[in-house]
């Protein structure tokens, strides 16, 4: 197995790499806490881990300004945390709680935070994107300059709704950003057997999209990636397209087998493209930062998990009325 | 008074809402620069830009979803499906979005969004444009189901569906665009301008969601409608001369029972009529519910008239179509108890 490349020198002031690293580890021993707790069967139903694909949110959330919106499909741990919503609310959303951003309403394909302009996790697959193209449209209308981060993956980007919101998106010039997690597998059927194209985001040129691939596994190349579609988008020039090239370590869900592919391949990734390692070298390679100050973020990241885990135990169960509320007005 | 047929009441109460509320935005499939297939939406776009009525190409789950991410940012949609027949491929926008963005966002997201769409038959549209699909949408939990029956009701309800902090589905239907309608498909159509209830406010003016109303009082059968069939089914009563209460249900969901409650405990009789296929119709669920709240004032076996369970025909539409006869038919019936 090849070793991990030395990383090119980067420009990148510290604080930038230890807010990444900080932002991506957290998002990392969330979901390997998320996975303990469903094993001890705290967690029920659907769990979809971020694990591996951290950069992706992580560098585009570095792009943001007050006021811009994301919304993503079921695998969405990760963006809420990027965006800042509390690892309490999302741990206790998980276990069903009363604590929960939507009080065990949802559950872990289903969460919102209207502090944090984050238009929810959504479990039919695809079924975000025409949203976010309203939610751009909302802003457009109202004549600001904020932007909205679609995300959808590989296997939503073959259906039809992806591509009526594509045309909607350039036909009106919408301040929308696509972003496509193509982590190679829509659940078990990977991208060669199911897609003909070579890449999604060229699909865009048919609408007159402009789009580009990235490497999802490194933060800086994403946040690089990332200003250059923000920028487009604020200045009016409408939609742009993002394929993230990236890679999830877990399974689908938590009752994926996996037998979709090899385990040699999985170490590969991990050991020659990890998200997280990568910018710890860049740290410690380039003298930016030592040993000592990556424990200290390490500890806090594991007290912050735990108190999360401690949060989404103890917090009560939604009353039986919860089940009445929030139907209606 | 002014009069107004079903369509001009409909674009006054767009007109209102457009003037009034500059988070209201109309569009749809030929809605803008065209103005409607059924012209609903005339004449809005010059009044009020492109910007706020436009045309949208043809994808139903787009059209639907991008007005679920308005309506999340608060402003208010009211989009328009060119026929329900064309709804299907926005139904899970519609039933899985729009209906529980609330829900499961424990409140901090609502979804005031309005979905017009003509229905129902009695123009030769054949199997993909005659469908009443309102049970599909009766069904979802945190959805409002509409359906006026003449223009004055259209334009306060349509006003109050758009000013609803919920999706509502308003169900327009297209044989009463421009009048009413009794089911002598042979005899001249009677337009609005003739019946009362074409007289219509030019301003504001909102009928409450979930409010039946009496379109016929009466002591010895309930006869539930709504749309085209409360014009039907007034007809048959004078067919069957009897005497009967005829309710325009207006609003399926919410359902307003206790007016049904009233009126079946009264005459004890109930007969429930719908152009949609009969079998999981929404009739079924008045049925269920008039046996649960009536039953022990019950004085014959409930009975519906309804769409036959056969793909909606084109030759054979007024074979297919609950007719004044079929009613009275069962109106005779029920009084035979």
């Amino acid at each position: 197995m090849a070793a991990r490349k030395a990383p090119e020198k980067s420009n990148v002031s510290k604080d930038d790499l230890l807010k990444y690293y900080r932002e991506m580890l957290l998002i990392r021993r969330f979901e390997e806490k998320a996975g303990q707790l469903y094993g001890m069967g705290l967690i029920g139903g659907f769990c979809h881990l971020y694990i591996g694909q951290e950069a992706v949110v992580v560098g585009l959330e570095a792009c943001t300004k007050d006021g811009d919106k994301r919304l993503t499909s079921y695998r969405d741990h990760g963006h809420m945390l990027a965006c800042g919503m509390n690892a309490n609310g999302v741990m206790a959303e998980l276990t069903g709680r009363e604590g929960g951003y939507s009080k065990g309403k949802g559950g872990s394909m289903h969460m919102f935070s209207k502090e944090k302009h984050f238009y929810g996790g959504h479990g039919i697959v695809g079924a975000q994107v025409p949203l976010g193209a309203g939610l751009a449209m909302s802003d457009w209308y109202r004549g600001n300059d904020n932007v909205t981060f679609t995300y959808f993956g590989d296997g939503a980007a073959n259906q039809g709704q992806v591509y009526e919101s594509y045309n909607m998106a350039e036909l009106w010039k919408l301040p929308v950003i696509f972003v496509i997690e193509n982590n190679g597998y829509a659940m078990g059927t990977s991208m060669k057997r199911s897609t003909k194209s070579v890449s999604f985001f060229g699909r865009g040129a048919a609408y007159g999209i402009q789009g580009e691939q990235v490497d999802g596994m490194d933060v800086l190349a994403v946040k690089a990636a990332g200003e250059k579609a923000v920028a487009h988008c604020r200045a009016g020039k409408g939609p742009y397209i993002l394929e993230m090239m990236t890679y999830r370590y877990r399974g689908h869900s938590m009752s994926d087998p996996a037998k979709y592919r090899t385990r040699e391949e999985v170490e590969k990734i991990k050991q020659e493209k990890d998200c997280i390692e990568h910018v710890r070298d860049l740290l410690t390679q380039g003298g930016l930062a030592s040993e000592d100050e990556l424990k200290a973020i390490d500890k806090d990241i594991k007290d912050i998990v735990n108190a999360s885990a401690e949060f989404a135990k103890d917090s009560p169960e939604p009353a039986l009325s919860e089940l009445w509320t929030d139907i209606y007005a | 008074m002014a009069r107004m047929t079903m369509i001009e009441a409909l674009r006054s109460a767009m007109d209102v809402k457009l003037a009034d509320d500059p988070s209201v935005i109309v569009f749809g499939e030929d809605v803008g620069y065209f103005g409607g297939v059924f012209r609903c939406t005339a004449g809005l776009q010059a009044a009020y830009g492109e910007e706020r009525v436009f045309d949208t190409p043809i994808n139903e789950s787009a059209i639907v979803g991008m007005a679920v991410g308005m309506a999340a940012q608060g402003m208010r949609p009211c989009v328009e499906i060119q026929f329900a027949d064309y709804v299907f491929p926005a139904y899970d926008q519609i039933s899985q979005e729009a209906a529980r963005l609330r829900h499961r966002s424990n409140g901090q997201f609502t979804c005031p969004l309005v979905v017009r769409m003509p229905t129902g038959g009695g123009i030769f549209g054949g199997q993909t444009h005659s469908q009443s699909p309102e049970a599909l949408f009766t069904h979802v939990a945190g959805l409002k189901v509409v359906i006026p029956s003449n223009p004055y009701d259209a334009k306060g309800l349509l006003i109050a569906a758009i000013e609803d902090p919920d999706p509502v589905i308003f169900l327009e239907p297209k044989r009463l665009y421009n009048g009413p309608f009794n089911g002598d498909h042979s005899g001249k159509s009677t337009p609005w301008s003739a019946h009362p209830a074409g007289e219509v406010p030019e301003g504001h003016y909102a009928i409450p969601l979930g409010k039946a109303e009496l379109r016929r009082a009466g002591r010895d059968v309930t006869v539930l409608a709504y749309g085209t069939m409360v014009h039907v089914a007034e007809a048959a009563v004078a067919e069957a001369g009897v005497d009967a209460e005829i309710i325009d249900l207006r609003s399926l969901l919410p359902l307003d029972l206790d007016t049904i409650r009233a009126s079946v405990e009264k005459t004890g009789r109930c007969v429930v009529v719908h152009e949609a296929t009969r079998t999981s119709g929404f009739g079924g669920e008045l049925i269920a519910e008039v046996q649960e709240a009536c039953f022990w004032h019950l004085r014959a076996p409930l009975i519906r008239i309804a769409g036959w369970d056969a793909p909606y025909p084109h030759a054979q539409e007024w074979d297919y179509f609950p007719s004044p006869a079929r009613i009275a038919r069962a109106l005779r019936k029920v009084m035979e108890e």
